[in-house]
């Protein structure tokens, strides 16, 4: 179609239009009312699963590497007697170390992957904290605190004191907010902590952190390495876990079977590690579009009907445009023209109607609890929905248009002007 | 020198519904440039449907037909509507304005759709076609707004927009008042004797026809005089 008889037809869509202020105004309303609810819904789903995203991220390593206890392990009695009937009573698990075999050496080549961004090297333990009658069960990571500060920024998580303060402090710790509130100690307190093997030590409080997820900030603290290892009467060498940090965080998936390949130990991605943290992900992406579409969908069936109608009632006109020699594609364009002219004002408001929504939902007073510090409900202001959204918003108006337009191109004038 | 505007041979036509009916039976027409053809018949004797298809817009037909010197009859639906845009002007019973818009955009719609001039153009065109008819003060006025006989006449207005070869009326005056009708006769006239447009017209007003140069009357889907 040629651009003058496009322009001619949009001349004639928006007098028919305007001359219906109202209900050209309901039918964007439609729009403006799905794409709104697309916009904050899909804001603030996406904001929720970014924070648990990144709670995920700085609560453990992209790949951590450790010795996993092996599952199964035949009686000796089958290996003495393979093709024999053996059963073995209260079968228990063999005395295995969690010993990380030359993790330093195992930091070092991981570190020259490309991708990777750091590798350090921890022992970790489970420990009983004591701060007078009170006692707590948590645990206890020896770390090259610079290497670890390295991996998880904890240089930003300091509520009170510095990791600095571990280096010159030999029998320091760092202790979790939430472990510290429980035992009701402070920085500069002296707690006892006592390992399962029953060997206690007491350490001076040095500095607090908070990630903001209960289930660490309540049960950890670090420690210098060697200082763990004393604690744990075990020798220098002694590591459980070597945490691995990758520029890219996506690929932590593929190549954590690689490096259990290489090196021989378990080593397990972030995803696998926080599966019930992101199944709510999930769940919420799924609620996000099953609501955003269902919401769509209605809107596109207000403005098929209104089109519906407005066709209806302009028979006449159809018929007189048509007998003075407009085609029937110039008639569809009068009528698409007026469908995608309300789908993008109604999208647009309904941009704007998202956006001060998901604004005031940024402001309201949001309390996590114990489970993440957060005040707020974390909402996410990605350009990237607001197109979508206008996209959406004209493409669904353009499905519903079409098919009432077509209708009126296909109007026979002779039935509407025989009367 | 007679110049044909319009032929018809042979146009022959059927209903289906409720049953085989023929309306048309092999009817003949001819008009000159600068006629001026009064339709008469009997209620339901064809006359509409005959105006259908010597209009273009109805295409279910046997014979032939040329406006123009042009043979339409295996013209597509879309030539058929830019054609009729082009040489073919019409003035139905009812008014048919388009209503959200002012007399003058009526007017300018089918020239506007032509595209042969600019819109400055079409718009002085448009003002000369109005004051030719008495209606310039009206301009401006949505047209909804305007009684029968001043629709009226805008719709005739807009037919002569295009300079078309031939207007083609349906009963014209069939719901106008006699001042009215007066009105639209006079300005027929005019526009055949002075500006020698090709006019045919349906009507049922016997004064009407006895003004026109030529009289065709139809009885039961034939020509009979
Ligand atoms: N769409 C149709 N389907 C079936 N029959 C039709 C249809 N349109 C018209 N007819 C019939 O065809 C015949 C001619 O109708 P037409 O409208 O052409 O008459 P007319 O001469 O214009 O009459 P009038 O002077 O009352 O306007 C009538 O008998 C009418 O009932
Ligand atoms: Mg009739």
């Amino acid at each position: 179609m040629k651009f003058t008889s496009l322009k001619l037809s949009a001349g004639i869509a928006k007098t028919q239009l305007l001359s219906k202020p109202r209900q050209t105004l309901v039918a964007m309303l439609g729009v403006t009312f799905g794409i709104g609810m697309f916009i904050a819904l899909i804001s603030m789903m996406t904001g929720l699963n970014k924070l648990t995203e990144d709670l995920a991220m700085t609560s453990s390593p992209d790949i951590r590497m450790y010795y996993d206890i092996s599952p199964d392990r035949k009686s000796i009695a089958e290996f003495i007697n393979p093709q024999g009937l053996t059963i073995t009573h209260h079968q228990k698990p063999k005395n295995e170390s969690l010993k990380v075999r030359n993790a330093k050496q195992i930091a070092e080549q991981i570190r020259k992957r490309p991708n990777v961004k750091g590798a350090s090297i921890l022992l970790n333990s489970q420990v009983f904290y004591n701060y007078g009658p009170v006692q707590l069960n948590g645990t206890i990571d020896g770390v090259d605190i610079l290497e670890e500060d390295k991996l998880f920024d904890l240089t930003h998580k300091m509520k009170e004191g510095r990791i600095e303060n571990l280096i010159s402090n030999p029998d320091g710790i760092i202790m979790g907010t939430g472990l510290a509130k429980k035992l009701r100690a402070k920085t500069g307190d002296r707690v006892v902590i006592t390992t399962p093997q029953g060997f206690t030590q007491t350490l001076k409080i040095v500095g607090l952190f908070q990630i903001g997820i209960g289930i660490v900030d309540n049960t950890r603290s670090y420690a210098n390495l060697s200082t763990v290892q004393t604690i744990l009467q075990k020798d220098k060498s002694f590591i459980t876990d070597v945490n691995v940090k990758l520029y890219d965080y996506t690929k932590a998936k593929e190549l954590a079977p690689v490096l259990q390949k290489d090196f021989g130990y378990k080593a397990e991605d972030w995803e696998t590690a926080n599966a019930t943290l992101l199944v709510g992900a999930i769940i919420r992406n799924i609620i996000t579009y099953a609501v955003s579409i269902t919401l769509l969908i209605v809107a596109g069936f207000g403005i098929y009907n209104i089109l519906n109608i407005t066709i209806h009632n302009k028979m006449k006109d159809i018929a007189i445009l048509k007998a003075m020699g407009f085609s029937g594609p110039d008639v569809r364009s009068i009528f698409m023209i007026q469908s995608l002219v309300i789908g993008f004002f109604g999208s647009l408001m309904g941009l704007i109607f998202g956006l001060v929504f998901s604004y005031l939902i940024s402001l309201a007073p949001f309390n996590g609890g114990d489970i993440i510090s957060i005040t707020h409900l974390p909402v996410n202001f990605n350009p990237l929905f607001y197109v979508i959204g206008i996209v959406f918003g004209v493409a669904t108006t353009a499905i519903a248009g079409y098919m009432p337009s077509r209708k009126a191109a296909h109007v026979d004038p002779i039935e509407i002007l025989r009367g | 020198m007679k110049t044909e505007v319009l032929r018809a041979t042979g146009i022959t036509k059927y209903f289906y519904e409720p049953e085989k009916f023929q309306v048309l039976k092999g009817i003949d027409v001819q008009v000159n440039k600068g006629e001026f053809v009064a339709l008469v018949g009997k209620s339901g004797c064809g006359k509409s449907t005959l105006m259908y298809v010597l209009s273009t817009m109805d295409t279910q037909y046997e014979g032939e037909l040329v406006v123009a010197s042009e043979k339409l009859n295996d013209w597509s639906q879309n030539q058929l509507a830019a054609f009729r845009n082009k040489h073919i002007g019409f003035v139905f019973q009812f008014h048919y304005l388009l209503p959200e818009f002012t007399v003058l955009q009526n007017i300018m719609l089918p020239a506007l759709k032509l595209n042969r001039w600019q819109e400055s153009e079409v718009e002085d065109r448009a003002y000369t076609k109005l004051k030719m008819l008495g209606m310039q003060d009206h301009a401006l006025k949505v047209s909804a707004k305007l009684s029968g006989g001043q629709q009226q006449r805008v719709a005739i207005a807009r037919a002569l927009i295009n300079e078309p070869d031939i207007i083609m009326g349906d009963e014209p005056t069939g719901n106008l008042d006699s001042y009215n009708t007066q009105l639209v006769f006079d300005i027929f006239k005019e526009l055949t004797d002075v500006y020698h447009q090709s006019i045919i017209a349906v009507t049922h007003d016997e004064e009407f026809a006895a003004k026109s140069s030529r009289i065709i009357e139809m009885a039961d889907g034939k020509i009979i005089h």
